[in-house]
């Protein structure tokens, strides 16, 4: 019995096993070399340093390469690769070139494999990226600070005023709040895909982001309903709600924090400080949003407190990965969570909308509901006009 | 959360005073960050220290493939093997072979070309006025390929007609004018043919023989790598900085006289351009034409001439194409003078 069981597995393996041996060893019936070489060289990064440039790369094509040429603004230049000009698959070197930059000129960097390929990076406008000093990681930590934490905490002092509200009205604040994230959720999903992009291919950037997006969702409803069939209790505490929320945007922040990071970085520090203003402004919002769901219950101020920390601090973060560490696919995939965790945020407080007004009778999309969500949706487009250029 | 605990108006005066803290923050923030938030004009000086004026960007001593080739059709001319005929005519018989071949056109990078016996730009073909010349072509290459001679001759021997790969073909013709011709393929598309290398100096020595002098032999070319229809390197006789990273040797006072072409695709001039001396021009290597004595001069695709120069001082003398770019991107050499 169990023998024949075992025979049933086995059998279409190793046909499988014979067909993949025999397209290996006889090809796909097609040419069997590739017209041109296939080289993928990446360049992660680039350092603009008081002697010239340093570029982190990567071979992520199927053969070794070897960098053999490198030019910056069209002129050949002298320059050195660590540990060595030829990469394996995967390996990973770092390009030194002495070179006068100009501060504040674009700089267009050729590396030119053996083979002829081109691979080209540009600095966009030419300024020292920041080092790694304990003087930039506090700077870069208050500016972090600046846009997460300040205007959400600033956002949450409108509590008070909200407090007033009937429960129409509160609700009509709630649906301004799915607005709001909504806005939240495409920015940060199209933000994703924009830095996935730049990944090395072979990562698959944009998967990453919607792999990463749908599992966090997903992963989110089921650990809720794993929760509530636990505790046997009916819909969600609203400081519970409060909580999801602040981490969700809080990963949106992180993304935010990213930019700013990585402006500063890549030398647009000219757009840095209005950057900081914009993102103040915009951010504001976020914390009537994580304050909308607690307007029935009576918080503490500690409470307040950790969400504007849960929500705020990850811009710290990310503004320190930014500028220190960036990597488009770690970018993506945190990203990825971040519209995730907000399109869950979505999905609970619209089945609560739903769930008051049926319960009272009302239609959900009331006129005041409407207005709601049409005002969250203007507020951020109107307030991002500061942060898109 | 206990319903009994109430947002005490205390707590709202922390939350308030948080808040006016972070506007003074946001308002301090630019004064206490150490990053630039305006471009300025470098004046670091870390940009003095580094000896960028020394034309040292692209040294390599080395001696590649490379640089050998285009040692080689600096000094090297092929006079063919030469008959005399009943009548009294020299006959020089040259054998030429349309290879598929990598180059290597700068350190380490390879190209796959097309070439007239295996380099870039082809060999340089020499005889004297008045000779009989016959080209033995064989077309081993990939695709169907010719030889172009400038000068003159019988339409039938012009070079406009494929030979196909395998196919061989025999170009006679009497050699007229004296002067500096090139010749080149002229199978269609012609960009790509030419582009892939297939070119070379083809010198008609006149028959009362110029003065004896340090011969050089001279093609500017350019590679596009990425078949963008714009050149990445820019060299003469095929390998970027060829003369740069190894001066051409020359004797004080001794006469030069260089054989310069330019079969650059893609750009529709290139220039020579000595410097702390000057010389003398001959457009297409005529003594008749009217000369030029300057220190820069250009030639159209296709043109060609002599320069005849002689070094009064010893010392280290540069030779570029004026044009910046092509210089940086390859086109840039020395002559040492002993």
């Amino acid at each position: 019995m169990k023998g024949k069981w075992l025979i049933t597995v086995l059998i279409p393996l190793v046909l499988l096993i014979g067909v993949l041996g025999w397209v290996l060893k006889n090809g796909a019936g097609v040419e069997k070399d590739p017209a041109a070489p296939i080289e993928v060289l990446n360049i992660e990064r680039i350092k603009v340093t008081k002697i010239g440039f340093e570029l982190f790369v990567s071979n992520t094509g199927p053969k070794p390469l070897t960098i053999s040429q490198v030019m910056v603004n069209d002129s050949v230049w002298n320059f050195n690769v660590a540990p060595q000009a030829k990469l394996e698959r995967f390996d990973e070197g770092k390009v030194t070139i002495s070179y006068p930059w100009v501060e504040g000129d674009p700089h267009t960097i050729k590396l030119i494999t053996e083979n002829g390929i081109i691979t080209e990076g540009e600095v966009a406008a030419a300024t020292l990226t920041p080092e790694t000093t304990w003087s930039n990681f506090l700077n870069y930590g208050l500016i972090g600070f600046y846009v997460g934490i300040v205007p959400i905490t600033l956002g949450l002092l409108w509590y008070p005023f909200m407090k007033r509200f009937s429960r129409k009205s509160i609700n009509g604040i709630l649906a301004l709040t799915v607005g709001l994230l909504l806005f939240l959720f495409v920015g940060t999903l199209a933000d994703g895909f924009e830095i996935g992009a730049e990944a090395p291919s072979v990562f698959q950037g944009n998967m990453v982001v919607i792999i990463a997006a749908s599992l966090t969702f997903l992963l989110l409803i089921g650990f809720d309903q794993y929760q509530q069939r636990k505790q046997e209790k009916k819909g969600y505490s609203p400081f519970g709600l409060a909580l999801l929320m602040a981490t969700g945007i809080g990963l949106h922040n992180f993304g935010e924090g990213l930019a700013i990071g990585s402006s500063f970085a890549l030398g647009e520090a000219a757009l840095g400080t209005f950057l900081i203003i914009g993102f103040t402004l915009h951010n504001i919002t976020e914390g009537i949003g994580i304050a909308a769901p607690l307007l029935k219950t009576t918080p503490r101020f500690r409470d307040f407190l950790l969400l504007g920390v849960i929500a705020g601090a990850p811009a710290i973060v990310g503004t320190w990965v930014g500028g220190f560490i960036f990597s488009p696919i770690w970018g993506a995939l945190f990203l990825g969570i971040g519209a995730g965790a907000i399109l869950q945020v979505i999905y609970v407080i619209t089945k609560m909308l739903i769930e008051d007004h049926r319960k009272h009778n009302e239609e959900s999309v009331s006129w005041l509901n409407l207005s709601g969500f049409a005002i969250g949706l203007l507020i951020m487009y109107f307030t991002a006009f500061f942060v898109k250029f | 959360m206990s319903e009994e605990k109430k947002v005490s108006r205390r707590d709202i005066l922390k939350m308030g005073t948080a808040g006016a803290f972070g506007i003074a923050g946001s308002y301090y923030l630019n004064k206490m960050t150490q990053i630039p938030t305006v471009a300025q004009a470098s004046n670091d000086s870390s940009h003095k220290k580094g000896n960028h004026s020394n034309h040292a960007n692209m040294s390599d001593k080395t001696i590649t493939t490379g640089y050998k080739m285009a040692e080689r059709l600096l000094t090297e001319f092929d006079y063919g093997k030469v008959t005399k005929l009943p009548n009294g005519q020299t006959l020089r018989e040259y054998e030429v072979v349309a290879i598929d071949k990598e180059i290597e056109i700068a350190k380490g990078i390879k190209f796959p070309g097309w070439t007239y016996n295996g380099t870039i730009p082809g060999p340089t073909f020499r005889c004297t006025e008045g000779d009989l010349l016959r080209f033995n072509f064989i077309n081993e290459g990939s695709h169907p390929h010719s030889i172009h001679f400038h000068g003159i001759h019988p339409p039938e021997m012009d070079g406009l007609t494929s030979i196909y790969p395998g196919q061989r073909f025999t170009y006679e013709f009497e050699a007229k004018p004296y002067g500096l011709q090139i010749y080149h393929c002229h199978v269609l598309p012609l960009a790509r043919h030419i582009h892939k290398g297939l070119y070379g100096n083809f010198i008609i020595d006149p028959k009362k023989p110029r003065e004896p002098a340090l011969e050089l032999n001279m093609v500017m070319n350019g590679y596009d790598l990425d078949l963008d229809g714009e050149n990445e390197f820019y060299t003469v006789n095929g390998y970027a900085f060829a003369f740069m990273n190894h001066p051409i040797k020359i004797k004080k006072d001794q006469l030069v006289r260089i054989y310069l072409s330019n079969l650059t695709e893609f750009d529709l001039l290139n220039s020579f351009h000595l410097h702390a001396n000057y010389f003398t021009y001959y457009p297409t290597g005529r003594n008749d034409n009217p000369s030029q004595f300057t220190d820069t001069i250009m030639q159209c695709q296709g043109e060609r001439g002599i320069i005849e120069v002689r070094f009064p001082y010893k010392g280290i003398y540069m030779f570029h194409a004026h044009v910046s770019e092509f210089a940086e991107l390859g086109w840039m050499g020395f002559f040492e003078v002993e």
